[in-house]
């Protein structure tokens, strides 16, 4: 059943290609902020990246062993639940390829979990294979604090509060658990293109 | 997992639509199968033009939660797509589909307890205001400060009825005027800072729930003066918008 037309409402047409703008979303040229609490603000100096859980030993990276390693530029397009999308948005950081090399695990599924106490669920095998990134860089700059700085991670192709601000470490798991917006009645995947906002989407 | 049915839209029936100020209004709804709400959520809004393009946006809903007809607050954005229409064009017996409620964290219920300590800069009053008719109409005299930072005194929305509600039992609600000076006698203008909160209370040491709602960096600035005022983070709850 095709939904009621509105009366009254044309709407307006941005001039990009519809194929880049899942449904449901508008385009915006700001960079809007959405987080539940106030900004964390970890030191440096006291900053690691943890990869546990069901791993045969897990890793764990100081801020300057995380900028030692392989730095990727990307450029992608981002989707809020909230309704926003922003196109060709440019980072740098490290691809989680990278991060997870080593790491021998029969786990399908991650918590990734950050400062101020934010988890979010993402399948491990969306997390792999050029699909996600520990980000410290938005627009050539430092990413801010108050979109996720000093690195959050990058993972455009879900919605964007799967792109965990703040991040600190990954924990990976047999079972998927739902994170802190997800037990909060937003979908468990989140596929922007499905319009996976909420549970039952 | 948790497993819920899912959010169907309902075609929604406009029962009211009131001018809160020069640019905000709100409109009181009917919808099929509602069940009440928790204070602080919010309702998804879908319309569909006659091509089949649709534009989908969130608003808080401002009423009391279970006794009330569940009505939002739109505040108009000049080069908005939604607001516009849904404050200049909508008229009462016109059909919106909505979804929801939605929203677990930025959620308040007297049995949640207190102290409250609430902050809205413009339009963020919102979902504050769903708090405090709730508190009203449970009789709470649960310690509660708000603070609304406003343009000007014809900015300030639900202000008639919020004189009514306070002060007294345990409510204290005060007004900050950015671009105006204060009406009332000993009111405050210019922007929140260290010192309105502090004059505000309640302070860290009785560890109030707080609730802040409003643009980007009003948002930031006052949780990040409250953190730094020695409240616990974990009981700041934020919720911030752009343009719609």
């Amino acid at each position: 059943m095709s939904p009621p037309i509105t009366r009254g409402f044309f709407g307006r047409r941005s001039d990009v290609d519809p194929s880049r703008v899942p449904p449901g979303q508008y385009l915006t040229h700001d960079f809007p902020v959405l987080s539940y609490g106030p900004t964390p603000h970890t030191p440096l100096d006291e900053w690691t990246f943890t990869i546990d859980g069901a791993v045969d030993g897990g890793s764990s990276w100081t801020w300057d062993e995380l900028m030692a390693l392989p730095q990727e530029m990307f450029m992608v397009d981002i989707h809020c639940v909230t309704k926003w999308s922003k196109l060709d948005t440019t980072w740098r950081g490290v691809s989680l390829d990278t991060l997870l090399e080593r790491v021998d695990t029969e786990a399908e599924y991650v918590t990734a979990w950050s400062d101020g106490g934010y988890t979010t669920n993402v399948p491990l095998a969306d997390l792999t294979d050029g699909k996600a990134w520990i980000a410290h860089e938005f627009a050539g700059e430092p990413l801010a604090p108050e979109h996720g700085g000093p690195a959050r991670l990058v993972v455009p192709h879900l919605y964007f509060w799967k792109s965990a601000k703040w991040v600190r470490g990954l924990t990976l798991t047999l079972e998927d658990e739902p994170g802190f917006w997800e037990v909060n009645g937003y979908h468990d995947y989140g596929d922007p293109w499905r319009e996976q906002r909420y549970q039952g989407d | 997992l948790t497993t819920r049915a899912p959010l169907r839209w309902e075609v929604a029936r406009v029962l009211e639509a009131r001018a809160e100020t020069a640019t905000a209004r709100t409109l009181v709804l009917d919808i099929p199968g509602w069940h009440g709400h928790r204070a602080g959520q919010h309702i998804d809004v879908r319309l569909t033009a006659p091509d089949g393009y649709q534009a989908e946006r969130s608003f808080s809903l401002a009423s009391a939660p279970t006794v009330d007809a569940p009505a939002i607050t739109i505040e108009r954005i000049d080069d908005g797509e939604v607001s516009p229409y849904l404050t200049e064009v909508v008229v009462e017996g016109d059909e919106l589909e909505v979804r929801g409620p939605i929203g677990g964290p930025f959620t308040w219920t007297v049995r949640d307890g207190g102290p409250l300590l609430l902050v809205a800069g413009g339009s963020g009053l919102v979902p504050l205001m769903s708090m405090l008719r709730h508190r009203a109409r449970e009789a709470s005299t649960i310690d509660t400060r708000a603070l609304i930072s406003v343009r000007t005194p014809a900015d300030a929305m639900y202000r008639a009825e919020l004189l009514e509600l306070g002060p007294r039992d345990g409510l204290d609600v005060r007004w900050t005027y950015t671009r105006a000076p204060a009406p009332e006698p000993g009111g405050w203008s210019g922007r929140v800072d260290a010192e309105k909160l502090a004059a505000l209370g309640p302070g860290p040491e009785a560890s109030p729930r707080a609730f802040i709602c409003g643009p980007t960096g009003f948002v930031e600035t006052v949780a990040n003066l409250l953190v730094d005022a020695g409240h616990d983070p974990g009981r700041i709850r934020t919720e911030r918008f752009g343009p719609v």
